[in-house]
């Protein structure tokens, strides 16, 4: 029961996207398109899972002092990995993920989960906390990117939608889109969970590196 | 060398293809650290910086390195090894000798390292073919561009803080909505490049 906790826990209770605020980058770029944001999820999802692994693994050999450098090394070779996965049997997602797909290197989240779980915590719970945080961030992806491609474009997955194709707010599909949209789904999920989400989205930050420039961390 | 289309590439990736509001690249300083002006202009100023080191390691080291060796491959781990590695020497070296400098850039250096906006800057100027010249020229510019949204936004931010928004957009989502009309407002720069160059 314990065990199954720790996948549902990143769906919706610790939702990388929503609630602990972590790799907006990605989400704003790719979710144009329902494919691409599935894309991008599986992706980020497989990346995650062998780096949460191999940390987890590796967390009493590697030095504290020297971790994030560590870390990054290993993120990057699976990222390397997934990468040329992608460009062999997927190219047109390939090419439509573009400069993103290496730059799942600096997401916020596996970095953020590496260092906030898989360091303190064994083997199997680490690939299972991967697994929700993975499915957490495609879901998100997916709706994300359903809102955009549906009311933007008229279509969904490629497929027409009659009478939206000809009533299209194409400018949700471009940048200013994507920034209402998030906005507005991070809002529906504080006033459905009464603000709590927004307290923890603060408090959970202390794991990512780039705290510090949120200001969640008092500078030193 | 063809100056005309430096000038093009700079005034693109400046107003045009703001890697903020257009390319969604560097969006955690970018909501972040906008809150006030001193420390988003110190911020801009040091990821300008570590823009154009990065970009003159990382060019070579590809052209030179990589791509003879048949290790294209590699350009990931290399790249953010080598950003990784830049950020550690630039901040030992203004630490040792340009004690101003560190003062100034000190607090904001280690963050860079993750900041999509520079990995993203340094893989873009190989997947497009830019020479060094125009890699460095457009460096420039991202990071130009990435100064001005955040001197802008932080203007914007000073009166979100004293506005009164519904309970459930407080914080995070109201942020975003204002990134919005920013990032709408600069889509009136779409054409200007076409306009000025007649190309």
């Amino acid at each position: 029961m314990s065990r199954l906790k720790e996948v549902t826990k990143g769906i919706i209770k610790e939702n990388p996207v929503l609630v602990l605020i972590l790799g907006t980058c990605p989400t704003l770029a790719v979710s144009t398109q329902a494919s691409n944001a599935i894309g991008m999820g599986l992706a980020a999802t497989a990346v995650l899972l062998g780096s949460n692994i191999v940390i987890s693994l590796l967390r009493s050999v590697i030095p504290d002092k020297v971790r994030i450098p560590c870390y990054i090394v290993l993120i990057a070779g699976f990222v390397t990995l997934v990468e040329m996965i992608v460009e062999a049997y997927t190219y047109t997602l390939y090419q439509a993920l573009g400069i993103y797909l290496p730059l799942i290197v600096v997401n916020c989240i596996i970095l953020g989960r590496a260092e906030m779980y898989a360091n303190k915590n064994s083997v199997l719970n680490s690939a299972l906390d991967a697994i929700g945080m993975g499915i957490g961030f495609t879901l998100t992806l997916l709706v994300m990117a359903s809102i955009r491609e549906i009311f933007g474009n008229g279509t969904w997955f490629g497929m027409e939608i009659p009478w939206l194709k000809d009533n299209s707010i194409s400018v949700l599909t471009m940048a200013p889109g994507g920034f209402v949209v998030f906005g507005c789904l991070i809002a529906l999920v504080s006033k459905i969970s009464k603000g709590r989400v927004r307290t923890n989205g603060e408090s959970k930050c202390e794991g990512c590196p780039s705290a510090q420039a949120c200001g969640k961390q008092s500078a030193s | 060398m063809d100056f005309r289309a430096l000038v093009i590439i700079l005034m693109g990736a400046v107003l045009v293809n703001n890697y903020v509001l257009r390319q969604f690249l560097g969006i955690c300083p970018f909501l972040g650290v906008s809150k006030d002006l001193k420390n988003a202009t110190g911020m801009s100023i040091a990821v300008i910086f570590v823009m154009l080191m990065a970009t003159a390691a990382t060019w070579p080291i590809q052209f030179y390195l990589l791509d003879r060796n048949g290790l294209g491959y590699l350009q990931t781990i290399v790249f953010i090894l080598i950003i990784a590695a830049l950020v550690q020497l630039v901040e030992t070296v203004l630490k040792k000798y340009i004690r101003v400098l560190y003062n100034a850039l000190g607090v904001y250096l280690p963050l860079i390292t993750t900041n999509c906006a520079v990995l993203g800057v340094t893989i873009a100027n190989i997947g497009k073919g830019y020479t060094f010249a125009q890699s460095m020229v457009n460096a420039l510019g991202s990071g130009l561009g990435f100064l001005l949204a955040m001197v802008i936004f932080s203007g914007v931010r000073s009166h979100i803080e004293s506005s009164d928004p519904p309970e459930s957009f407080k914080g995070l989502p109201i942020t975003l909505i204002s990134a919005a009309i920013l990032s709408l407002s600069f889509f009136g720069f779409g054409g200007v490049i076409e306009n000025l160059f007649g190309s």
